[in-house]
C-alpha cells in the first residue's frame, strides 16, 4: 500500500471501536501479584472521578486489604446457578446490563461460566459488555492467554485448561501488575496468595525464581507487544507509512496429529513478533480420505482456532504433504514456514523421508521453523485406519484363485511347447490382476498360491512342494515382488486419481454457485439460492437472516430465505441468530456460545459490518456440517457475502443516483418556473394594459400566443411532477395513430402556424396499445418542438410507417437540425441545444416528458437527423408487443 | 333563450361566463358553492348547469346526480383533465365535460348540443345533419353530397348512436354495448376500425376529425353544425 493513503481496514476497525466499551486488562505474571486489587484501586478512583463504577464480580478470596476495598464499590449481586448438587455464583450478567454502568469491575477474565451460562467464558460476558458500550476492567494471568498457553506449561509444566484468545488482549489497554519475584515469593510465604487446591502440588515448581522471572519477562513483552500493534494501527489508520517490517508472511502447516493447536499458537508468536500475515494449511493427501471422524475434527478444530487467533486458513489438495506445502508456499510467497516435527519411528522415516528434510531442501529463500511435537501421539489412528480398511474383500481371492487355477490349466494344456521358465511369465498375469483388481493383500495371495501351483505341478519333482533347483527359488521371489510392485502402483494411482476427482468436485461445486449467483439482481431471489443450494451441497437446513429493521424498537432478525419452508426457530435459536447479527461471531451449535440452539449460525460479515447470519442445522448429532466439509461451508458463506455485499453497494448506488437525480432536477425546475412563467405573463398583461387604449388584433393576437404558451408549460409541468412522483398511472387501449396525430396537429395548430403541415399516416396502419392521453402529450410536445425549431415556412413532415411489424412514427422538420454526435442529449431535462432555444421560447421540459411517457409507455423514442439533411427527425416507436393485430372481419360488419 | 346556472368558487370565472352567457341570449344564475348551488337549482329551475368540480364545501362530482334530478343538463367545467374524473362525471350523468383552460365558442356549442338533447322534440329528429352530409335514421340512409354513401351494419349502428346525440361526447362502453350488443367479447379495436372507416367515407379530404371528434381516453363526439 502506498504511503499516505490510511488503510481503510484499520479506519473500519477504529470506526467499529466507536460506540463500544473500552476493555483495561490488568496483567499479571502470576497469581498474587495483586492485580484485584490494583483493578479495584483505580475503580475507586475513577468512582472519585465521578464515574459510574459498579462491580461486577470480584473474587477476594478472603484477604482484608482486598475485602475492604470492595467495601467503597456498589456491587451487582451474583446469581446462584445450580449445577451437579453445588451451587454455583456467577456473575449476573443481565443485571449489569440492565443497570448499566459506565464501567464495570470483572474479575478473572478467563474464568469458565457454569454451565447453561449464555456464554461458556466469562471473556464472552465482557465482550457483551463492551458490545453494549460500558467500559470494563478485568485481570488477567499471563498463562491464560491463548498463544503463551504452550510456552507457560513448556517450563512451568503446569497447564491451565482456562484460555483468552489473544485477539482480546490486542484490542485492550494492558496495564502489568508487576511486583519482583522475591517479593512474590515472601507473600506467598506469608500466605497471602490464594491458590486454588489442585494447584498446591505443583505450587513449589510453578514458584520457583526462575519461573516468576521467566512468566514476568513474558507478561511484559506481551504488554510492550500489545502497545506495539496498537501504535501500527493508528499508523496505518493515519496513513502514516509506518515502518513496520514488511513482507514477511508465515504459514503454518498442521496436520491431523495431536499437538497441530501447539504449532498454531507457535505460529501466532512468530507472526505477532515479524508483524506479518499468517496463513495456518493444511494439506489434504490421499490419506486424509482414510481419517477418521476424531482425525477430522481435530483438523477442524485447529483450523478454527488459527481463525480465532486471526491467522487465514486454507486446505489444499495434493498428493503428497511435501508438495502442497511447497506449492502453496509458492503460491503465497511466504516467508517463514512453521512445521511440527512427529516422533514417528525411524523405520518411516527411513521409508518415507523426512518432511522437514525435503522442505528444506526445496524451498529456498524460506525461513523453518520447526516445532518437536509432544510424543503423547496416540499410534492408533493411521494404523487402525489401515487395519479397518486393506483386507480386501472375499470376491478378490475367489478370483485370484480361479485365475491361479485357469492359468495352471492352460499351462499344463501348453507344457509340452514351454519351458519352465515361460511357465513362470504365464503366473505373472494372475498376480498383476490380483494385485491391480483388489490391492495389495490379494496380489501377495496370488503370488503365494501362483509360486505354490507352480511348485507343485511344474517344478520338479513335481506333485510336491519341495524346489530341487535353487534358480527356481528365483522365480518365487519374482512373482511375490511384482506383486507387492504392482498393487503399491496402482493403489498410488488410484487415490491420485481420487484426490484430483475429490478437488475438482470441489471447485466445480464452487464454480458453479458462483455462475448461478453471479447473474442474480435480486436480493431476494440470491438469498433463496444461497440457501438451496447450501442445502443441497452440504445436506443441511439453511436459513439465512438479515438485521431487523430497527434495532432501537427491538426488530429482530428477519428471515429473508430459507431452504426448507417448515424450519423450526426456538427462542434459543433466535438468541443464537440474534448474538451472530450483533457480534459478528458464530454462535449455535457446535460454537461457544449459546450452544443449547439447534442451529449454527455463522455471519456474513463484510467491510466491518455484518450483512446477515447464516444458520445451518442436521439431524446428525454434534456440529450440523462434518468437519471436512468445514472449509467448503466457509467459502461458500464468503462467496454470499460477496454477492449479497455487491447487491446492496448496488441498490445503494441507484438510491444515491436517484436523489442526486432529483436534486438537480429540482434546481433546474426552480430557474426554468421562475424564467419560463414569467416571460410570458408579462406579455399577457402588457398587451391587457394596452387594451385600454384601444383594442388592436395584433394584441389580442399575443395575449392568446402567450397563455397557451404559458397553458402548455403548465401542463408539462404538471406531467412532469407526475413522472417525478411516480404517479403515471396508465390507462392503455387501441390507438389509431391516424386519429391521435390528427387531435395533436389540431391542438398543437397554434404552435405550427406558418408550417405546412404533411400527414402521411397510412389509414391500414395497424392500432397501437398506448395511453391516448400520454401519446397525445407525446406528440404535441413533438410537433410544439417541430414548429419552434424547424425553420419558418419549412414544412413539417408527420409520417407513420410499418417496419417489420413495429410502428415507427417520425415528426421531421426542416430546419438546422441537432449537434451531430449529441442527438440523444435532446431528452435531457431542461436541455436546450445550440443555446438559441430561450429566444424561440422553449421550455426544455417537452422532449424529457416525451421520453418519459413513452418509456412508461414501454415505447422507444430517438432523435437524429433526417437522413436528407437539413431538418431533424423524431421517432416514435411502437415495437411489435405494443402491435394490435386487426381484428376479424366479421365483428365489423 | 335558456337559465344556465354558474357553479364556481371563482368571481373571475363567474364574470366571465356570465357575459359569455349573456351575449348568446341565456339568462344566468350564479351559485358560489355547493349548497347555493343546490338551493338556486331547486328555485330557479336552470335548464343547464354550467359545474366546477373543485368546490370549497363539497365535491362537485356529488352534486351531478342531485342537479340532474331537478332536470336539468349538467355540463362540467374543471380544471380537472385526468380521463377517469371524466369517465366518473359522465358516468354519474354529466352530460358533457369541458376542461379549463377552455375556449368560449366551443363551450357555447356543448351547451347547445346538450340544451337541444335535453328537449325531447329535438333529440327525435330524424335527420341529422353537418356541412354536405344528412343522416336519415328513419329510412337509415346517408348521403354526402346529395350522393348516397354506403355503409356496414356496425358503421351505421356507431354512426346513427353519434348522430342521435350530436354535439354530445358518447362514451366508448356505451357506442360498444349498443353496436355489439350479441357480442361479449367486443372490444374496443373494433370501436376504432369502425370509426376510421366511417371517417374514410364521411370526411372530406383534409384534417381528419372534422365529423367525428375523439375524446381522448373517453369517447367520440360527432360534431354539430355551427
Amino acid at each position: 500500500m502506498a504511503a499516505g493513503r490510511p488503510d481503510p481496514d484499520a479506519l473500519l476497525r477504529a470506526a467499529a471501536q466507536e460506540g463500544r466499551g473500552r476493555l483495561k486488562i490488568f496483567l499479571g505474571a502470576a497469581p498474587g501479584v495483586g492485580k484485584t486489587f490494583e483493578m479495584l484501586s483505580e475503580g475507586l478512583a475513577r468512582r472519585r472521578d465521578g464515574v459510574d463504577v459498579v462491580v461486577g464480580v470480584v473474587e477476594t478470596h478472603g484477604r482484608a486489604e482486598t475485602e475492604a476495598l470492595t467495601r467503597g464499590h456498589e456491587i451487582v449481586p451474583r446469581r446462584a446457578v445450580a449445577y451437579e448438587g453445588r451451587t454455583l455464583f456467577e456473575m449476573d450478567l443481565d443485571a449489569v446490563l440492565a443497570r448499566a454502568p459506565r464501567l464495570v469491575l470483572v474479575d478473572e477474565l478467563a474464568h469458565t461460566n457454569a454451565p447453561g451460562s449464555r456464554h461458556a467464558k466469562r471473556h464472552g460476558d465482557v465482550e457483551e459488555l463492551l458490545a453494549a458500550g460500558i467500559d470494563v476492567y478485568s485481570t488477567l494471568n499471563i498463562q491464560h492467554v491463548e498463544s503463551l498457553n504452550d510456552v507457560v506449561a513448556g517450563f512451568t509444566r503446569v497447564r491451565v485448561r482456562e484460555t483468552v484468545p489473544d485477539g482480546i488482549l490486542e484490542a485492550a489497554e494492558i496495564e502489568v501488575v508487576d511486583i519482583p519475584p522475591d517479593e512474590l515469593i515472601e507473600r506467598l510465604k506469608a500466605g497471602k496468595v490464594y491458590l486454588p487446591q489442585e494447584a498446591t502440588r505443583a505450587l513449589d515448581h510453578f514458584f520457583s525464581r526462575s519461573n516468576l522471572s521467566a512468566l514476568r519477562e513474558l507478561a511484559l513483552r506481551r504488554a510492550a507487544q500489545a502497545v506495539d500493534a496498537r501504535m501500527l494501527e493508528d499508523v496505518r489508520a493515519l496513513g502514516l507509512g509506518g515502518t513496520w517490517a514488511g513482507g514477511e508472511r508465515i504459514v503454518v502447516a498442521i496436520g491431523e496429529l495431536p499437538g497441530a493447536d501447539a504449532l498454531v499458537r507457535a505460529a501466532k508468536r512468530v507472526a505477532d513478533g515479524l508483524h506479518g500475515p499468517w496463513t495456518a494449511l493444511f494439506v489434504e493427501t490421499p490419506r486424509a480420505a482414510a481419517f477418521t471422524d476424531a482425525q477430522h475434527r481435530r483438523v477442524a478444530a485447529t483450523m478454527t482456532l488459527a481463525a480465532q487467533l486471526g491467522g487465514a486458513v486454507a486446505t489444499v489438495p495434493a498428493p503428497s504433504v511435501v508438495e502442497g506445502i511447497r506449492h502453496f508456499l509458492a503460491d503465497a510467497r511466504a516467508t517463514q514456514l512453521v512445521l511440527g516435527k512427529s516422533r514417528r519411528s525411524r523405520w518411516f522415516e527411513w521409508r518415507h523421508g523426512s518432511v522437514v528434510d525435503r522442505l528444506v531442501r526445496d524451498s529456498p529463500g524460506v525461513t523453518v521453523h520447526v516445532l518437536s511435537l509432544a510424543a503423547d501421539a496416540p499410534a492408533g489412528p493411521s494404523s487402525a485406519a489401515k487395519r479397518g480398511g486393506s483386507w480386501g474383500s472375499r470376491t478378490g481371492y475367489v478370483v485370484a484363485t480361479a485365475l491361479v487355477a485357469a492359468v495352471t490349466a492352460v499351462a499344463s494344456g501348453l507344457f509340452h511347447v514351454l519351458d519352465l521358465g515361460n511357465v513362470a511369465l504365464l503366473y505373472l498375469l494372475p498376480v498383476m490382476a490380483a494385485a491391480s483388481l483388489f490391492g495389495l493383500r490379494t496380489g501377495l495371495f496370488a503370488g503365494i498360491a501362483s509360486s505354490l501351483a507352480y511348485n507343485f505341478f511344474f517344478l520338479p519333482p513335481t506333485g510336491t512342494l519341495t524346489v530341487s533347483d535353487p534358480e527356481n527359488l528365483v522365480s518365487i521371489v519374482v512373482l511375490l515382488g511384482v506383486a507387492v510392485a504392482t498393487s503399491q502402483l496402482t493403489a498410488r494411482v488410484r487415490a491420485q486419481a481420487d484426490l484430483a476427482a475429490r478437488g475438482a468436485r470441489t471447485n466445480a461445486t464452487l464454480a458453479g454457485f458462483l455462475r448461478r449467483i453471479a447473474g442474480v439482481n435480486d436480493a431476494r431471489e440470491a438469498a433463496q439460492m444461497i440457501c438451496d443450494d447450501i442445502c443441497r451441497l452440504l445436506d443441511v437446513q439453511v436459513l439465512l437472516l438479515r438485521p431487523g429493521g430497527d434495532a432501537d424498537v427491538g426488530g429482530g432478525p428477519t428471515i429473508l430465505a430459507a431452504s426448507d419452508p417448515d424450519y423450526r426457530l426456538g427462542p434459543v435459536d433466535v438468541a443464537a441468530a440474534r448474538w451472530a447479527l450483533d457480534t459478528g461471531g458464530p454462535a449455535g451449535r457446535g460454537s461457544g456460545t449459546l450452544a443449547a440452539s439447534e442451529w449454527l449460525f455463522q455471519p456474513l460479515a463484510a467491510g466491518g459490518r455484518v450483512l446477515g447470519v447464516l444458520g445451518v442445522a442436521s439431524d446428525r448429532a454434534g456440529a450440523p456440517v462434518r468437519a471436512d466439509q468445514l472449509p467448503l461451508l466457509s467459502s461458500l458463506i464468503d462467496q454470499s457475502t460477496l454477492v449479497i455485499e455487491r447487491l446492496r453497494l448496488e441498490a445503494e448506488m441507484r438510491d444515491v443516483d436517484a436523489v442526486r437525480t432529483r436534486d438537480r432536477l429540482r434546481a433546474a425546475l426552480l430557474s426554468s418556473v421562475s424564467h419560463d412563467l414569467r416571460t410570458p405573463l408579462t406579455a399577457v398583461i402588457a398587451a391587457s394594459a394596452q387594451l385600454h387604449q384601444g383594442a388592436s388584433p395584433e394584441l389580442i393576437a399575443t395575449i392568446e400566443t402567450e397563455a397557451a404558451r404559458l397553458n402548455r408549460f403548465v401542463d408539462n409541468l404538471l406531467d412532469m411532477a407526475r413522472v417525478e412522483a411516480g404517479a403515471l398511472r396508465l390507462a392503455v387501449e387501441p390507438v389509431d395513430l391516424s386519429d391521435a396525430v390528427a387531435g395533436a396537429a389540431q391542438d398543437a395548430r397554434r404552435a405550427l402556424e406558418g408550417h405546412a403541415v404533411l400527414l402521411d399516416v397510412p389509414p391500414d396502419l395497424p392500432l397501437v396499445r398506448a395511453d391516448p392521453r400520454l401519446l397525445h402529450h407525446c406528440l404535441l410536445n413533438l410537433l410544439d418542438n417541430a414548429g419552434r425549431h424547424g425553420e419558418r415556412a419549412g414544412e413539417i413532415v408527420i409520417e407513420g410507417r410499418n417496419r417489420f411489424g413495429e410502428i415507427r412514427l417520425s415528426i421531421l422538420d426542416r430546419g438546422p437540425g441537432l449537434p451531430p454526435g449529441r442527438e440523444e442529449e435532446v431528452f435531457e431535462t431542461f436541455r436546450r441545444l445550440q443555446g438559441s432555444d430561450r429566444a424561440s421560447g422553449g421550455t426544455g421540459l417537452g422532449l424529457a416528458i416525451v421520453k418519459a411517457f413513452a418509456a412508461a409507455m414501454d415505447m422507444g423514442v430517438a432523435a437524429a437527423n433526417r437522413a436528407d439533411g437539413g431538418g431533424a427527425a423524431f421517432t416514435l416507436v411502437f415495437p411489435s408487443p405494443l402491435v394490435v393485430r386487426d381484428p376479424v372481419p366479421e365483428a365489423l360488419d | 333563450m335558456a337559465i344556465v346556472l354558474v357553479v364556481d368558487d371563482d368571481a373571475a370565472i363567474r364574470r366571465l361566463l356570465r357575459n359569455t352567457l349573456v351575449r348568446a341570449d341565456h339568462a344566468v344564475v350564479e351559485a358560489a358553492d355547493g349548497r347555493d348551488a343546490l338551493a338556486r337549482g331547486a328555485a330557479d329551475h336552470p335548464d343547464a348547469v354550467l359545474l366546477d368540480l373543485g368546490l370549497p364545501d363539497r365535491d362537485g362530482l356529488g352534486l351531478i346526480p342531485l342537479l340532474r334530478a331537478g332536470g336539468a343538463a349538467v355540463l362540467v367545467v374543471s380544471a380537472r383533465d385526468a380521463t377517469e374524473e371524466k369517465v366518473a362525471a359522465l358516468d354519474l350523468g354529466a352530460d358533457d365535460y369541458v376542461t379549463k383552460p377552455f375556449d368560449t365558442d366551443e363551450l357555447l356549442a356543448r351547451l347547445r348540443a346538450a340544451l337541444r338533447h335535453r328537449r325531447p322534440a329535438a333529440a327525435a329528429a330524424q335527420v341529422a345533419a353537418r356541412g354536405d352530409l344528412s343522416i336519415d335514421l328513419d329510412r337509415r340512409l346517408v348521403r354526402r353530397g346529395g350522393e348516397e354513401v354506403h355503409l356496414t351494419r356496425k358503421e351505421y349502428d356507431v354512426l346513427a348512436l353519434l348522430a342521435r346525440q350530436v354535439g354530445r361526447v358518447v362514451m366508448h362502453k356505451q357506442i360498444i354495448a349498443a353496436a355489439w350488443a350479441d357480442d361479449d367479447e367486443a372490444r374496443i379495436e373494433y370501436l376504432r376500425i369502425v370509426v376510421r372507416n366511417l371517417r374514410q367515407k364521411l370526411e372530406a379530404p383534409g384534417p381528419i376529425g372534422s365529423v367525428i371528434a375523439n375524446e381522448l381516453g373517453v369517447g367520440y363526439r360527432l360534431l354539430a353544425a355551427r
